[in-house]
């Protein structure tokens, strides 16, 4: 029972750390570290210190533009009342401009705070994006985190701004709200013909679920060896008889095929990053490529004919000639 | 905390996650071909509840329909003039039983004089029993000859218990921010979504495009914005939650503009849309100079009909009973014009 755990049950504690000195042109980090017995059951029990730095601190202040514009436009959409602004949170939205406005400067209240937060958002995701690259050369790692963030901004910005662009107006792209954008995407599939037939859609969810199946395979495999230390993945790469081999040796002998503590990784990045990428295709071609993507897939043989259950139906407008 | 108070209070909070869900069992009913998910859900206890509400009245007897007209007996008989005295009578009583069977004769009446126009019910109520003549008449392709009454709609009450009226535009004080463009609200009219919460006045009343789908694979030129679709969507809800059915009852969701494969119900829908704007337009919409100002919308539009004014929760208002068949004198006349025509107005 003692490694059949659901949270972390060592935890090591010593003096709190305030981390290896930076070098020059980084300022210095922020937060006197302290240790949380319940963060420790999750991850690390020291908390802080922190990184921010320039970039981190203007992300930080357009992000913190963005979020409040949005809750004041929620607020004002409510008629200022705090209770419907709490019931209602979920409904409530900033809606882009109406389509006919195209790519210009709406007025305010027409979708003027849209691309006024709209701006601040990206310029923030940009911010961190920039941080953390720098973080992580600072630190002598590879940019595999940013990088792989880079992937979602993609996703991001074929949603807001490159398509919206190549659509010629504003009001393609999506309400900033929790119920709004979701009514956005089933507007989205609704509008150009049903985006499961849209192939690079197909793809996207092929990662997003091979990701989940990754994550689930990897971390079962590390805690099942978890008795024999196996959380010391890496290091034990080379060796015979380790917990890493134990872990490679099990998909061996269940699958004939085994990733390796190293690879296993990379399977796991490119899963991740590819379904933002892929996704991001598919969205992007939407409207801008093809328009219909059921008509698309019957083109092209993807669509399966299924055999006639009802009686023919013929569409009424064609027979009268009427407003459909 | 002890592990056991743990799972305690976890277990707790799934529980009332739950209690946002419908209770299982339900029932599925296949009508599409196998694996396309053409399929009904039906909760068989709401269903128990939606028949008892939908069981119909028992007609009066039939009285011959010889003797004297209505129209020689009484005075200010202007629709149904040509019915014996009679049928009329009876239509009356059963009238009275359907709008208003607490208020009686006097709800129309004047019952000192019965001839009187002086209630604006009187006057209404005779343009509503030639708007039942005209959809009965005229719109066979979506009533059949199921056939509507006064009942269809009001079921006992003289304001027919789902009705709509253009929605009031929202205070935007300096229109500097917060404006929701007619959405983004939990709407009852939408099914408690935040999709647009009056799609009624463009498409049922209106004329603007419900398709929004091109009708080729790449672009050509259609220009419906996604925004569009949203408004669609709020229709196709209402309509759904109006019918009691999935979106499969009337579509073959692989796709929803396409009309291949499709169950023909959605051909009746459609005449339906077109027979509710007709409704709107033609009948409703010119009453407002009659009703008093507390039967009036917040922008003081008549009171109008949606598929709920008769379906009710019903995929065929009633479950498909006909009243009409008791009262023929409902039937017609109409106003003589074909269904290409009436779709077209």
């Amino acid at each position: 029972m003692q490694y059949q755990n659901i949270f972390t049950t060592v935890q090591a504690v010593g003096p709190t750390h305030h981390g290896v000195e930076l070098g020059h042109g980084n300022s210095p980090r922020t937060g006197e570290p302290y240790i949380e017995y319940w963060l420790g059951r999750i991850g690390n029990a020291q908390l802080g210190p922190i990184y921010l730095g320039g970039l981190g601190i203007a992300s930080l202040m357009c992000g913190l533009i963005a979020f409040v514009t949005i809750g004041l436009n929620m607020l004002a959409s409510v008629n200022w009342n705090p209770i419907q602004f709490v019931r209602q949170l979920f409904w409530l939205a900033l809606e882009p401009p109406a389509p006919g406005y195209g790519l210009g400067i709406p007025p305010m209240n027409q979708g003027g705070w849209w691309l006024f937060t709209g701006f601040f958002l990206t310029v923030s995701l940009l911010l961190w994006w920039a941080r953390m690259y720098r973080r992580a050369r600072e630190l002598g790692l590879g940019t595999h985190i940013p990088w792989a963030f880079a992937a979602a901004i993609w996703l991001y910005l074929v949603l807001g701004l490159f398509r919206p662009i190549l659509m010629g107006s504003w009001g393609e792209a999506v309400p900033f709200g929790i119920f709004p954008h979701l009514d956005w995407t089933a507007a989205f599939s609704l509008r150009y013909g049903n985006l499961f037939y849209n192939p690079f859609h197909a793809l996207s969810i092929v990662f997003l679920y091979g990701s989940v199946l990754l994550f689930a395979m990897h971390g079962a495999t590390i805690l099942a060896v978890g008795r024999y230390g196996g959380e010391r993945e890496i290091e034990q790469i080379v060796d015979r008889g380790t917990a890493s081999e134990r872990a490679a040796l099990f998909w061996r002998w269940t699958m004939g095929f085994n990733a390796t503590m190293e690879s296993i990784h990379r399977w796991a990045w490119w899963f991740a990053v590819l379904c933002p990428l892929a996704g991001g295709i598919g969205i992007l071609l939407t409207g801008t490529v093809v328009d219909n993507w059921y008509l698309w897939a019957v083109k092209h043989g993807v669509a399966p004919p299924y055999p006639a259950v009802f009686p023919e139906v013929v569409d009424p407008a064609t027979l009268s000639g009427v407003k459909p | 905390m002890k592990k056991s108070q743990l799972l305690l209070s976890a277990g707790l909070a799934l529980l009332v996650l739950l209690t946002g869900c419908e209770r299982p069992p339900t029932d599925t009913v296949q009508h599409g071909y196998r694996g396309t998910g053409m399929v009904q859900v039906y909760n068989p206890r709401t269903m128990e509840l939606k028949e008892e509400e939908n069981t119909i009245p028992p007609s009066l007897p039939a009285l011959p329909g010889d003797g004297p007209k209505a129209s020689q007996v009484y005075k200010n008989v202007k629709v149904l003039g040509n019915l014996s005295v009679n049928e009329f009578t009876r239509l009356m009583l059963s009238m009275t039983s359907w709008v208003a069977p607490a208020e009686g004769c006097a709800y129309c009446h004047n019952p000192a004089n019965f001839a009187e126009d002086v209630k604006y019910t009187k006057v209404v109520a005779r343009r509503m029993i030639e708007m039942t003549r005209h959809i009965n008449a005229d719109w066979k392709v979506h009533v059949a000859e199921t056939g509507v009454t006064c009942y269809t709609c009001h079921r006992g009450n003289p304001v027919p218990n789902n009705i709509w009226h253009k929605e009031e535009e929202q205070a935007k004080g300096a229109d500097f921010i917060g404006d929701r463009a007619g959405q983004n609200l939990a709407a009852n009219s939408v099914v408690g979504t935040s999709l647009p919460s009056d799609p009624f006045t463009p498409f049922l009343l209106g004329e603007l495009d419900i398709r929004v789908n091109g009708t080729t694979a790449l672009p050509n030129g259609n220009r419906h914005s996604i925004k569009q679709a949203e408004w669609t969507y709020g229709l196709m809800t209402h309509m759904s939650s109006a019918l009691g059915v999935n979106c499969t009852y009337c579509h073959n969701t692989q796709s929803f503009s396409n009309w291949n494969g499709n169950p023909p119900q959605r051909s009746t829908a459609w005449y339906g849309i077109r027979m509710a704007r007709d409704l709107n337009k033609d009948y409703m919409e010119p009453l407002a100079s009659v009703f008093p100002e507390h039967r009036l919308g917040p922008t003081g539009d008549a009171p109008k009909a949606n598929c709920a004014t008769c379906h009710q929760g019903a995929y065929k208002p009633l479950f498909g009973q006909s009243m009409l068949k008791d009262h023929p004198q409902l039937a017609g006349p109409g106003t003589g014009l074909d269904k290409t025509t009436l779709a077209k107005k």
